[in-house]
């Protein structure tokens, strides 16, 4: 009986888990099938478990004028918006979660507040704004308006793995020769680190995805959203999936090179 | 080693005041326990000494040093914390070494203290592991070799034992004590276990609502309470308290009259321990209630003048519940209150 009823729980688990990878892994498996195919692969059907690994609309989208310069764009923008988001929000959310401070829900609440205002509403007035200030269509103005919508989030994830750290390590470290400072970095980043960097993958992954700024603000200088948008309206179907691929890939890679500090090491609380 | 002067320290938190003037002078190599019921302030006391928090008012000395201004790390102080504050990232060996490291100690004298301090606190066989694998005893251990491989002038400690059981309390308890006292370091040690307290310390000051009620003594503070909160605060089972009347010739007290202060007074509160207590043809005389034998003694409810009273007897002594016991109290041991002010008297 017992003995059944785990079985049935691990087949249920089981059965969660495979559910969950699908949906993650069969659009990703699509797409770069149908990016590794000939475009005739492409529009046939059936289709091949395994792609032919044709490269022709690899290298047509790869050689198209201006994809390189968007991919690049994108990855400065995001990693832009990442040090931004970071650099700013940790040390609010340290604040936000160790220090009592007159206004603070007010605060908490204010940063939700940037996200209730809808980017199209804000549009007009950016772009008018940025143009005035000289700041369209460059890098670091897009990075400013993508930190704007990340920084929220940092700010709550950080100040909630702050509030996870008893307050008691820090001074201990106080009391065993840190300096306010030295105490934060000897006793607390090490045990925040993971949910620093899982916060700022957050960050990047939110710019990288960002169309509707990106498209409005920028022109020479496009990201590789606003650019495939853009472009791959009038493209053939193979050239769309490539083009997704170019999408998915970069934040795929980068995810994986910071995978092992998305799991806590040692776990985030106490004991 | 260093002595400790506090000077009318207050600690004010908007309007609550948490700590009222208090002046308290430790000596070197003293072990003082800072006693009272949580929300006392002890607490408070303690990481102002440390440095952890900033008095509104008053000046603390450690050694001959004003240290208003100083920062924990440069006030020569140890602190043990209630919850251990073991650093989860780091193994025991590192925990220990991490303000040798801070001294910026050559490594051999890190290796070398850190093994003596372990093997003080009898950790050496745990050096590797991390906290995370540790039993809330053994992090305990951690936390006092911490803090003593820093050779602090002053050790803190804030009600290091009450996370662990009972059994385990009473050894490290035991060890603790050897241990600090080998040290030779002055001690200030928090906690709200009165048992705990006396056998410890080589003074405790009682603390009650941000006043330090007394400072003396274990066996004064158990002895001469200096007021009816210390009085009722310390010993297990509590100090009996009963009305006094002025009469001729000494004070009325259930029924019975004893010899008292001769004060100008009508009312006073009479104070006699459980086991100043002994059966006699005349005294105070009650309804048994409730009979709990403890072994070599046996521990009577009853009620006297219409209060709670309890005395221990020997356990040979022939009582029933619902029975009438009398009891004379021994005379040497009898205290006196003022009911206004709360006051020892002295008779």
């Amino acid at each position: 009986m017992n003995n059944s009823m785990t079985s049935a729980k691990r087949w249920l688990w089981g059965a969660v888990i495979a559910i969950l990878c699908l949906w993650v892994l069969v659009p990703i498996y699509l797409i770069i099938v149908n990016t590794l195919s000939s475009p005739a692969e492409v529009a046939g059907y059936p289709k091949r478990f395994w792609p032919s690994f044709d490269m022709e609309s690899v290298q047509f989208f790869m050689g198209f004028q201006g994809v390189l310069d968007a991919l690049w764009n994108s990855i400065l923008v995001a990693l832009v918006t990442m040090i931004l988001s970071i650099g700013l929000g940790a040390p609010a959310g340290y604040a936000l979660a160790r220090f009592d401070f007159p206004g603070k829900n007010l605060f908490r609440i204010m940063v939700l507040m940037t996200r209730a205002f809808p980017l199209p509403l804000l549009a007009l007035p950016l772009a008018v704004l940025f143009i005035r200030t000289g700041l369209d269509d460059t890098i670091i103005g897009l990075a400013l308006v993508h930190t704007v919508l990340a920084l929220p989030f940092a700010i709550l994830i950080t100040s909630s793995l702050f509030m996870g750290i008893p307050f008691e390590l820090e001074e201990a470290a106080w009391t065993l020769g840190c300096t306010r400072f030295q105490a934060f970095r000897k006793a607390v980043l090490p045990l925040v680190f993971p949910g620093i960097a899982a916060s700022a993958v957050f960050a990047f992954v939110i710019s990288w995805n960002e169309v509707f700024a990106a498209a409005v603000l920028t022109i020479e200088n496009r990201t590789l959203t606003a650019f495939l948008m853009q472009s791959l309206d009038e493209s053939p179907l193979h050239l769309k999936f490539a083009g997704g691929t170019v999408l998915v890939l970069p934040a795929l890679i980068f995810l994986f090179a910071v995978r092992k500090y998305l799991f806590a090491m040692w776990g985030i609380a106490n004991r | 080693m260093a002595d400790i002067s506090i000077e009318g320290v207050e600690r004010r938190y908007g309007d609550f005041t948490a700590l009222h003037a208090i002046d308290l002078d430790i000596q070197d190599q003293e072990f003082l326990v800072l006693l009272g019921a949580s929300g006392c302030g002890k607490t408070t006391l303690l990481r102002l000494i440390a440095g952890l928090d900033r008095q509104s008012s008053g000046t603390i000395k450690i050694g001959d040093r004003v240290v208003d201004d100083v920062p924990p790390r440069h006030r020569g102080i140890a602190m043990v914390f209630q919850n251990y504050a073991v650093f989860p990232h780091l193994t025991v060996f590192e925990n220990i070494a991490f303000g040798l490291r801070m001294k910026k100690m050559a490594e051999a004298d890190i290796e070398k203290k850190v093994t003596n301090a372990a093997e003080l606190m009898h950790i050496e066989q745990l050096l590797k592991r991390y906290s995370g694998q540790l039993s809330g005893g053994q992090r305990q251990r951690v936390a006092v070799a911490r803090a003593l491989a820093m050779e602090p002038d002053v050790l803190l400690m804030d009600e290091p034992l009450s996370n662990l059981d009972a059994l385990l309390r009473l050894e490290m308890r035991a060890e603790l004590k050897g241990v600090v006292q080998a040290s030779k370091t002055t001690t200030i040690y928090v906690t709200h276990d009165q048992v705990e307290a006396m056998s410890l310390a080589d003074r405790i000051a009682v603390m009650h609502k941000g006043h330090i009620v007394q400072a003396a003594k274990p066996i004064d503070v158990y002895r001469n309470p200096a007021t009816h909160f210390v009085a009722s605060f310390i010993g297990n089972p509590p100090m009996n308290f009963l009305d006094a009347n002025k009469v001729e010739g000494g004070w009325q007290v259930a029924g019975m009259t004893v010899d008292g202060p001769s004060i100008d007074r009508g009312k006073l509160e009479f104070a006699i321990r459980p086991e100043d207590l002994v059966p006699a043809e005349q005294g105070m005389t009650g309804d048994v209630k409730v009979i709990e034998p403890l072994g070599a003694h046996q521990l009577v409810t009853m009620s006297v003048d219409g209060r709670l009273f309890r005395a221990t007897i020997d356990s040979d002594e022939p009582v029933q519940p619902g029975s009438q016991l009398t009891l004379a109290p021994r005379p040497d041991r009898i205290r006196w209150f003022d009911p206004e002010s709360e006051n020892a008297i002295a008779a």
